[in-house]
């Protein structure tokens, strides 16, 4: 119990002073960083209890997908790190209010959360033992067969806005040269190609 | 209770195995370079490395020592931290996944039930390595190479998390352990799981070259376009470590490729032992495949990479998680898609 303890605390310390860092950096690319880093503790924490299918996912998407696009598009923007600095004073007190605002709302949603009472039943029947299914097996089963329906309508909701996405960015221009990849593979070397004598010192 | 069930004996006895795997992952490194040289060389009927030792094989070592000896130069405008930070992800993370491959039944350092997901996890984490030192570099060759990097690697990881699927819909199971298992049968070589997926074993083949960046897919680093990519402000020993994780994340597909398609350690013949020399053989087989490729094919162009990526190779594997979906569940072809009896 000790090591996984020490290992729960060194996992909780590095998130929180990660977290932090994410604010205080100065450069936005070194807070992508210490977001990752962030979010590879989180990963840690999952696996502690257990959740190695979630912590794995989370390192995947995460980790993986989500950082690295934020990463991209942060390292393309123009900063001025003096305006960026300038700018924290000013919005220091807004941060600190929707912080405080934030705090009280989860304090007040604790100070009258009620449980339902089969709750814990309800809990402790849907986890089979570790032992005997893996975390992944156990998910899987649920996911697919009680939530089919939830699943479906949450990955729809994902479709729905990349799609959305894509209609936003997507424009035809009609002032570029497009390739045609059939055109170019069809392409016969005897219609597009000539051969030619050339004398020497003559040139064509 | 004996030592090696204390504590102190379980953390010895991991510690052990980790350094006996990071050994000889060194040396089969140095071993990749000069072969990865050689064949190169033959194929362009030049000799390769041949001054250094017989054949030229202690030209490794003698690089080596030149690369630690040698002046780490790092460039005025740079990001000092996060420039020496991206080489050691870049060499440490290919060396970390090596923790879940097999080499035989009970040969590995750690049988995770996840196995699959660890090993993309990590392996989606190597473009960091890319991304940090060229932004870090703060000059305009290993920027550009970082993004060109950043964007391939993640379109082949799509492709190539596609053709696993299929694998571990067969499977039912997600350990590599499993996954070999699996493909044992009485037909030796015809019960590997190449021939029921036969045309993804070439989709994961060119998704495994664009996913390390080698040639054809070296964009990252074309040197008639970036001069070397995000490598181009690197020296003495960072570099080393850029190379050797690159020469690792090759070796690492093989491995792969091997454990996936062609059986890991089952021997291809019934009748003969299994063994890790034959995972060992065709993954050297596989690196082989890689040189030759490298050294055969001209450069793609970035577009048409991209094209590949997202057009032709998605398409193509989500269309075949379907199909094995579809032959798993009505036990096509005599069960070939759906061995669940080792999964479960």
């Amino acid at each position: 119990m000790g090591i996984t303890l020490l290992a729960f605390y060194l996992f909780a310390i590095v998130a929180v002073c990660s977290g932090l860092f994410v604010v205080l950096a100065r450069n936005p690319v070194h807070s992508v960083l210490w977001l990752i880093l962030a979010f590879f503790s989180a990963v840690g924490m999952f696996i502690l209890i257990g959740a190695e299918f979630v912590a794995m996912i989370l390192a995947i998407v995460y980790v993986g997908a989500v950082a690295v696009l934020f990463l991209f598009v942060v390292m393309m923007l123009d900063v001025d790190f003096v305006e960026l600095k300038g700018g924290m004073a000013k919005y220091l007190p807004f941060g600190l209010a929707i912080g405080a605002v934030l705090l009280i709302e989860l304090g007040l949603v604790f100070g009258h959360w009620n449980v339902a009472d089969n709750a814990e039943a309800l809990r402790q029947s849907v986890t089979p033992d570790l032992a005997e299914k893996h975390n992944t097996i156990a998910l899987g089963s649920v996911i697919y067969t009680d939530y089919i329906y939830l699943f479906q309508a949450s990955g729809l909701i994902l479709l729905v806005a990349m799609i959305g996405a894509i209609v936003l960015t997507l424009r035809h221009r009609t002032d570029v040269k497009r390739q045609n990849i059939q055109t170019q593979m069809h392409r016969d070397p005897a219609k597009t190609m000539e051969i030619k004598n050339v004398k020497p010192g003559q040139g064509l | 209770m004996g030592f090696f069930e204390t504590n102190l004996g379980i953390f010895v006895t991991i510690l052990a195995q980790c350094l006996a795997v990071i050994g000889f992952l060194l040396v089969c490194a140095m071993f990749l370079v000069y072969g990865d040289r050689k064949i190169w060389g033959a194929v362009q009927m030049r000799r390769g490395p041949n001054v250094v030792g017989p054949w030229g094989l202690f030209q490794l070592i003698a690089d080596f020592v030149k690369y630690i000896v040698k002046e780490v130069v790092i460039p005025a405008g740079a990001d000092k931290t996060v420039f020496l930070l991206a080489p050691m992800i870049a060499f440490v993370l290919p060396v970390v996944i090596w923790a879940v491959i097999p080499f035989n039944e009970t040969w590995i350092v750690s049988d995770l039930n996840i196995a699959i997901l660890y090993i993309f996890a990590i392996g989606s984490l190597e473009v960091y390595g890319v991304i940090m030192g060229g932004w870090a570099s703060n000059s305009k060759y290993p920027f550009l190479g970082s993004l060109r990097s950043a964007a391939q690697m993640i379109s082949y990881e799509v492709s190539i998390g596609f053709i696993i699927v299929g694998i571990i819909i067969s499977t039912g199971s997600l350990s590599l352990v499993d996954i070999v298992k699996a493909q044992d049968g009485n037909y030796g070589a015809l019960s590997w799981y190449w021939l029921p997926h036969f045309p993804m074993v070439f989709l994961f083949f060119i998704s495994a070259l664009a996913e390390t960046n080698r040639p054809p897919f070296d964009l990252p680093e074309a040197e008639s376009e970036l001069v070397a990519g995000y490598q181009v402000e690197y020296s003495s020993t960072p570099f080393l470590l850029f190379m050797i994780g690159e020469y690792l994340a090759i070796w690492l597909m093989c491995a792969l490729t091997s454990l996936f398609f062609f059986g890991g350690w089952l021997s291809p013949i019934p009748g003969l032992p299994d063994g890790p020399l034959w995972l060992i053989g065709k993954m050297a087989f596989f690196f082989f495949m890689f040189a030759m490729v490298k050294a055969i094919t001209p450069r793609y162009r970035y577009d048409q990479l991209m094209r590949l990526g997202w057009k032709v190779f998605l398409p193509m594997s989500l269309a075949w998680v379907v199909i094995v979906a579809f032959f798993a569940q009505f036990g096509a072809f005599g069960g070939a898609y759906a061995r669940w009896v080792v999964g479960g």
